[in-house]
């Protein structure tokens, strides 16, 4: 059924050749599933996206979507068994990392592409201090002396403003509040001056106030080091600043790819529009929060035709019986609706 | 760090004081005449009696007997045996012995049951795993006495690998034996324990992290994955010296060993109080040692203790 999809907007030089594209990283038509007692879950079911030098993908997504287990097939730490990659490629400089060696992609991780997980506490190891696991970067990758790697780890825990970095170093863990927790845990992924950054929901258990600090902090580092970022959220507040394009998952597919300003001002998928809608809104207090009706789909059993439709206030039935591919609309935008049209020319 | 180290010391003093009153209550109470028997069939002298009852305070109340015992035992007099030899002499004599065996039995465990436990806990269900969850289990459920013989019949007697008891000298070589069949039991919970524990860690946040950060596999487990697992593992082989020498009685009879556990048991059957009390004695300070450096080997491997 997933075989149908065939990503008629996949990036120049995505012909499944493997020839360079001048991308820095891209996923192209990925597929992934999870091997379960219960049965096979398809998670990722054709997924194309790309990220370039200097700039934010945003991945939006409910939970389940897919948008993380795209982010661990990305760094190579997808728990293998249950998740396997079935299909597609992920290229870093144009070449694929899924046949590359164990000890290639091992070199890639933190200095070509790291990561920020969400948890920091359960994220970072407990039983060493701070300092220690952001100089052991330096120390096994760098091969830098001891007392070098803490000189270089304090810098990092300055670049990201933790105060008195030269006292934080020797702490622990569990003596950071969460929102220094989550800023060691951006200067540790950072140490290694990445090409791409993977923020995997950064800001997810953090209070609101540092919420903001963080994606502040974020985009920043991100801009001066020209990195490419990819902000994984289902926090339609968090994306709006930082973002360039914004990438909307569902059921292990892209279902909209936009900019921001398009996406937010004429989404183009119902999903999206969904999305929007259910953002808590001042002007409506009081009134009832509007959802998004039903639950996600179970994975092992995908509906027919747009994995959407069940949910769909506009499905017709054409959406039960045919799976819309992810069409380019207009410049720079795509959207996996058979309504796209309809739903970005109304008003 | 000082301060966590000065209570847990404190906390020993009630347990030593509670333990060692138990074992010299239960010792000196037992039912019978501590003189039957002592001094062959016509019975011991009117002045022996005496002599031994104003020594050991017989006629006193058990509160009293414990707190000139303990005197005494502060100034290194752990008293003499009916038959006049010092009590300390038999413990200086046996304890070395059964400590250099349980050292021995501690040791074995810990580098076959961690490396069991490290590897199995990384690839579950695999061939090796398997062997190693019904082999432990083997070991589990047989008693020492079995596996005892068993192997000494088969490496000493039969294939002439080993010597089928220890001489005197108590050579590492010799011991070898011995200290896997004291330990038998304990390398199959530790490998079990460390196996589990790796598992489970095996799947924590910060393993990904650290292979996401690009850290060599070795590193990722002999570092951050093995500390955390340690934890539960370090409390198994800690607390079990301990056991181990107060085991050993069972080990050492198989293969001929002078400990103290032939000593206890001489001393129990010959109803020679003094002796068995003062071989107790010295066990549960092992025990009360061997406590205290898992605790503070505890907040070396774990942080989050040391500040609690």
């Amino acid at each position: 059924m997933s075989d149908i999809l065939v990503s008629e907007q996949s990036a120049p030089g995505a012909d499944g050749s493997g020839r360079p594209s001048g991308r820095l990283l891209e996923v192209d038509d990925l597929r992934v599933e999870f091997r379960t007692r219960d049965g096979v879950a398809k998670v990722i079911n054709g997924v194309t996206y790309h990220v370039d030098a200097g700039e934010t993908l945003a991945v939006l997504g409910e939970s389940g979507s897919g948008k993380s287990v795209t982010a661990q097939t990305i760094m190579g730490i997808l728990d293998t068994p249950p998740g396997f990659v079935t299909g597609g490629q992920v290229r870093f400089h144009g070449k694929d990392m899924l046949k590359m060696s164990a000890e290639q992609r091992r070199r890639i991780r933190g200095e070509g592409i790291a990561m920020i997980f969400q948890d920091s506490l359960s994220a970072l190891n407990p039983v060493f201090t701070v300092g220690f696991q952001i100089a052991e970067q330096f120390r096994v990758r760098r091969g830098m002396s001891r007392s070098d790697a803490k000189k270089r780890a304090i810098e990092m825990l300055d670049q990201v403003k933790i105060p008195n970095a030269k006292g934080r170093f020797s702490n622990y863990p569990h003596q950071f509040s969460g929102g220094m927790r989550q800023r060691a845990m951006i200067a540790m992924s950072l140490a290694l001056d990445p090409e791409v950054l993977i923020a995997d929901e950064p800001t997810t258990a953090l209070d609101v106030t540092v919420q903001a600090q963080i994606m502040d902090l974020l985009g920043e580092l991100q801009r001066e080091r020209q990195m490419g970022m990819i902000l994984i959220t289902h926090d339609l507040g968090v994306v709006a600043d930082v973002a360039d394009r914004i990438a909307v998952m569902y059921a292990g597919r892209i279902v909209e790819e936009a900019n921001v300003y398009d996406l937010y001002a004429k989404p183009a998928h119902p999903y999206t529009l969904g999305l929007l809608n259910s953002i808590p809104r001042l002007d409506e207090k009081g009134q009832e929060l509007r959802t998004i009706k039903g639950l996600p789909p179970n994975l092992m059993n995908i509906p027919s035709g747009c994995p959407f439709n069940p949910r769909c206030p506009m499905a017709q039935p054409v959406c039960r019986e045919k799976l819309p591919p992810l069409l380019q609309i207009g410049s720079g935008r795509a959207s996996a609706c058979h309504f796209a049209e309809e739903l970005v020319n109304r008003d | 760090m000082g301060r966590y180290l000065l209570r847990r010391l404190l906390q020993l003093v009630p347990v030593f004081i509670g333990t060692t009153f138990l074992i010299y209550w239960l010792v000196w109470s037992v039912p019978g005449d501590p003189f039957a028997g002592k001094c062959g069939d016509r019975g011991c002298p009117e002045n022996f009696r005496a002599v031994m009852t104003a020594k050991y305070h017989l006629d006193d109340s058990i509160w009293l007997q414990y707190a000139s015992y303990m005197k005494n035992l502060f100034q290194g007099d752990f008293g003499i045996t009916f038959g006049g030899r010092e009590i300390s002499d038999i413990i200086l004599t046996s304890y070395p012995n059964t400590l250099k065996l349980a050292v021995v039995a501690l040791a074995i465990e810990a580098a076959i049951g961690l490396g069991a436990g490290v590897l199995t806990g990384l690839r579950r269900n695999g061939f090796l795993d398997n062997l190693v969850l019904v082999s432990t289990l083997f070991l589990i459920a047989l008693p020492v006495f079995v596996i005892g013989f068993v192997l000494q019949w088969l490496l000493g007697v039969n294939w002439h690998i080993v010597h089928p008891t220890v001489s005197s000298e108590m050579r590492i070589t010799e011991l070898l034996l011995p200290g896997f069949v004291l330990g038998s039991a304990s390398t199959a919970y530790v490998a079990r324990v460390a196996r589990t524990s790796i598992a489970e860690n095996r799947r924590a946040d910060y393993v990904r992290t650290a292979i996401a950060k690009g850290l060599p596999m070795r590193r990722v487990v002999g570092v951050h994955l093995l500390r955390n697992s340690l934890i539960p593992v370090v409390t198994l082989l800690g607390t079990d010296l301990g056991a181990l020498m107060g085991g050993a009685i069972i080990t050492e009879g198989i293969f001929g060993i002078n400990g103290i556990g032939r000593q206890v048991l001489r001393a129990i059957v010959t109803k020679e109080s003094a002796t068995v009390v003062g071989i107790v004695v010295v066990l549960v300070v092992v025990y009360l040692v061997m406590n205290l450096l898992v605790d503070l080997l505890y907040a070396a491997l774990d942080p989050r203790i040391r500040y609690e």
